[in-house]
């Protein structure tokens, strides 16, 4: 054996410099989502432009709660947290919004918009598989936009409380109440749990069937994604009068029992009474959901291969 | 090895059949001009050999099955598949960034230096360049990746006659080197002309035609015949028949030369006149059939 590897003869080294190895899937995948921010830039650019937005509106608000601040000492300690937490839940609130409308919109259009423009020929002539390709678009929604939308969420709340400090110091106030009262340092672990496991793994099967609908449709990729669920939920109520469809469906924007459960507690802004991942990791519909995440996703991996220009 | 080996290749859409049974094999190292009608079939071949197309049928390309293996064998295949699909939204910079990290063949140094020949500047998009340039930029990318089949189909469509002539010389000089394979089509017959080394005519999904160069120049004749000799040249049972100025030009197919070298000016047939001939007289023996 040793004697025949040492004679590799010239033929068979140039057989193995021909079956060049294409590169790790890792590394395919990783660039694979570098390409889909550099062709989306709204992925990015929104919630930093929701961001800048709210930052304007909260800079003029400042002058007239800086009035209310005034009377901030003789509030109890519920009063104070209403105060001072209620704008930094809002731009919560904000950029989750953002998060939901730039994923649908983004994974509606994830496979379609390379069939419409017929740069599917281009794509399909590098050495990167379909299922490399669609798992690529699926991390955007499901890792990349929670991610973002966490870090943009803290550097706004953390500004926030800069400028509202730089305020109150200006006007020889105490700021001790604000950051005593403002609460989000405990909020930060907690809310990039609800970004990841509610909008990013909880959410998942709605991004799957959106991305295997804008692989397989021909045209107006929105209405065949409406349509499916909009006709089970008619039917299932004219003929059951019921809708559980239409529950299971709500439960995953939602979030479920769970999601809602974990908010409500973040919501409390007690310390004490923080989430429970490990609740959240145990539950059923969470893992139910990644499987249908996966079966949806390995079939547009499939559909994509018998996809060619529109 | 064969670089493509296909036998009895089908593909139907609905009712229409598209390949109808197509048997090619195609060694490495040639340069197959694929010659056919608009809807013959020959995109539908490509796309079958490039692992874009389900099919019937047996087809190894490069020992590959193209259907189930399309990502292994881009490794050693590229192709440009229409005029005009890089994304327009990419910058330069950007799809040399990519097409370097996904592809272990690629080679940036040379992709740089083909597009410093060019003016296309690296920050720019898609969009914002040439058709000229777009091409010349997919040109770049493909000739920079050491493939062993390149297939362009209809790589030139739509560009002026300046950049074709210069498409054909790059790839001729910059990158074929005997051990490539290459698959052209085009409807520019008499561009390709003098860079094919092989001929192949498909005509409603069948191969009509497929020769060698050196074998069409021996097969095929078209004689210039005065008028005064169009019924002894005629009598060796030409192909094709066409009138020009001064005389009639007649094909012939397997006819030696010396034998008609008395009845008028003899050469090679270009391809175009043959594509004509050849494929007129499809459709002939098809309607003789039919009745």
């Amino acid at each position: 054996m040793s004697s025949q590897s040492n004679e590799t003869p010239e033929s068979t080294l140039q057989e193995q410099g021909i079956a060049a190895a294409a590169f790790p899937a890792a590394r395919l995948l990783y660039w694979s989502v570098r390409r889909e921010l550099w062709e989306n830039r709204v992925i990015y650019l929104a919630p930093v432009a929701v961001a800048c937005v709210f930052l304007f509106g909260f800079s003029i608000s400042i002058l007239h709660v800086l009035v209310e601040m005034r009377a901030a000492p003789w509030l109890d300690v519920m009063q104070q947290r209403e105060l001072f937490g209620q704008p930094y839940e809002f731009a919560e609130d904000l950029i989750m919004g953002t998060l939901i409308v730039v994923g649908f919109f983004y994974s509606i259009d994830a496979l379609y918009g390379e069939r419409r423009d017929r740069s599917i020929l281009f794509w399909k002539s590098l050495p990167v598989s379909d299922l490399i390709t669609v798992l690529s678009k699926a991390a955007i929604p499901i890792v990349v936009l929670p991610l973002l939308a966490f870090a943009i969420t803290v550097l706004t709340q953390w500004f926030m409380l800069m400028v509202s400090s730089a305020v109150l110091l200006g006007n020889g106030q105490n700021v001790a109440i604000l950051w005593s009262r403002v609460g989000i340092f405990h909020r930060w672990p907690m809310l990039l749990f609800h970004f990841l496991c509610i909008h990013g793994l909880w959410q998942s099967p709605i991004y799957a069937w959106l991305l295997l609908i804008s692989v397989w449709a021909r045209r107006a990729p929105i209405l065949w994604a409406a349509l499916p669920p909009l006709t089970i939920g008619i039917v299932e109520k004219v003929a059951f009068n019921t809708a559980y469809f239409g529950s299971l469906i709500g439960n995953r924007f939602t979030g479920g029992s769970e999601g809602i459960a974990i908010m409500a507690r973040g919501r409390a802004m007690d310390p004490m009474m923080l989430f429970a991942p490990l609740h959240f990791l145990i539950n059923p519909g969470l893992w139910i959901g990644l499987a249908v995440t996966a079966a949806i996703l390995s079939a547009a991996a499939r559909l994509r291969r018998c996809r060619g220009p529109i | 090895m064969a670089c493509i080996e296909a036998r009895g290749l089908r593909k139907e859409f609905g009712t229409t059949i598209a390949l109808d049974g197509i048997e090619m094999r195609v060694e490495e190292g040639r340069i197959l001009g694929m010659i056919g009608p608009n809807g013959a079939g020959k995109t539908t071949a490509l796309n079958a050999i490039l692992g874009l197309l389900p099919y019937q049928g047996d087809l190894h390309v490069l020992g590959r099955d193209p259907w189930t293996q399309r990502d292994q064998l881009m490794c050693d295949v590229s192709f440009i598949a229409d005029v005009a699909v890089l994304p327009h939204w990419i910058k330069v910079w950007q799809v040399l960034d990519y097409v370097a990290a996904v592809h272990p063949r690629f080679n940036r140094v040379k992709a740089e230096s083909f597009l410093a020949k060019t003016a296309i500047g690296y920050a720019r998009r898609v969009r914002d360049l040439s058709k000229g340039m777009v091409a010349q930029l997919h040109l770049a990318l493909v000739m920079a990746i050491d493939a062993r089949l390149l297939v362009l189909d209809e790589p030139t469509l739509g560009l002026d006659i300046l950049f074709r002539k210069q498409f054909y010389d790059s790839l001729l000089n910059d990158y074929y080197d005997r051990s490539r394979t290459i698959i052209l089509t085009t409807h520019q017959v008499e561009e390709i002309e003098h860079v094919i080394t092989d001929l192949m005519f498909i005509d409603k999904g069948r191969v009509v035609l497929s020769y060698s160069m050196e074998e069409i120049e021996s097969r095929f004749l078209e004689l210039m015949v005065h008028p005064d000799q169009l019924d002894a040249a005629r009598a060796h049972e030409p192909i094709a028949e066409r009138q020009v100025i001064g005389g009639s030009i007649l094909m012939f197919d397997g006819v030696g030369r010396q034998r008609l070298a008395t009845l008028g000016e003899a050469r090679t047939p270009g391809i175009a006149d043959l594509f004509v001939a050849v494929i007129a007289n499809q459709d002939k023996q098809a309607q003789g059939a039919a009745r």
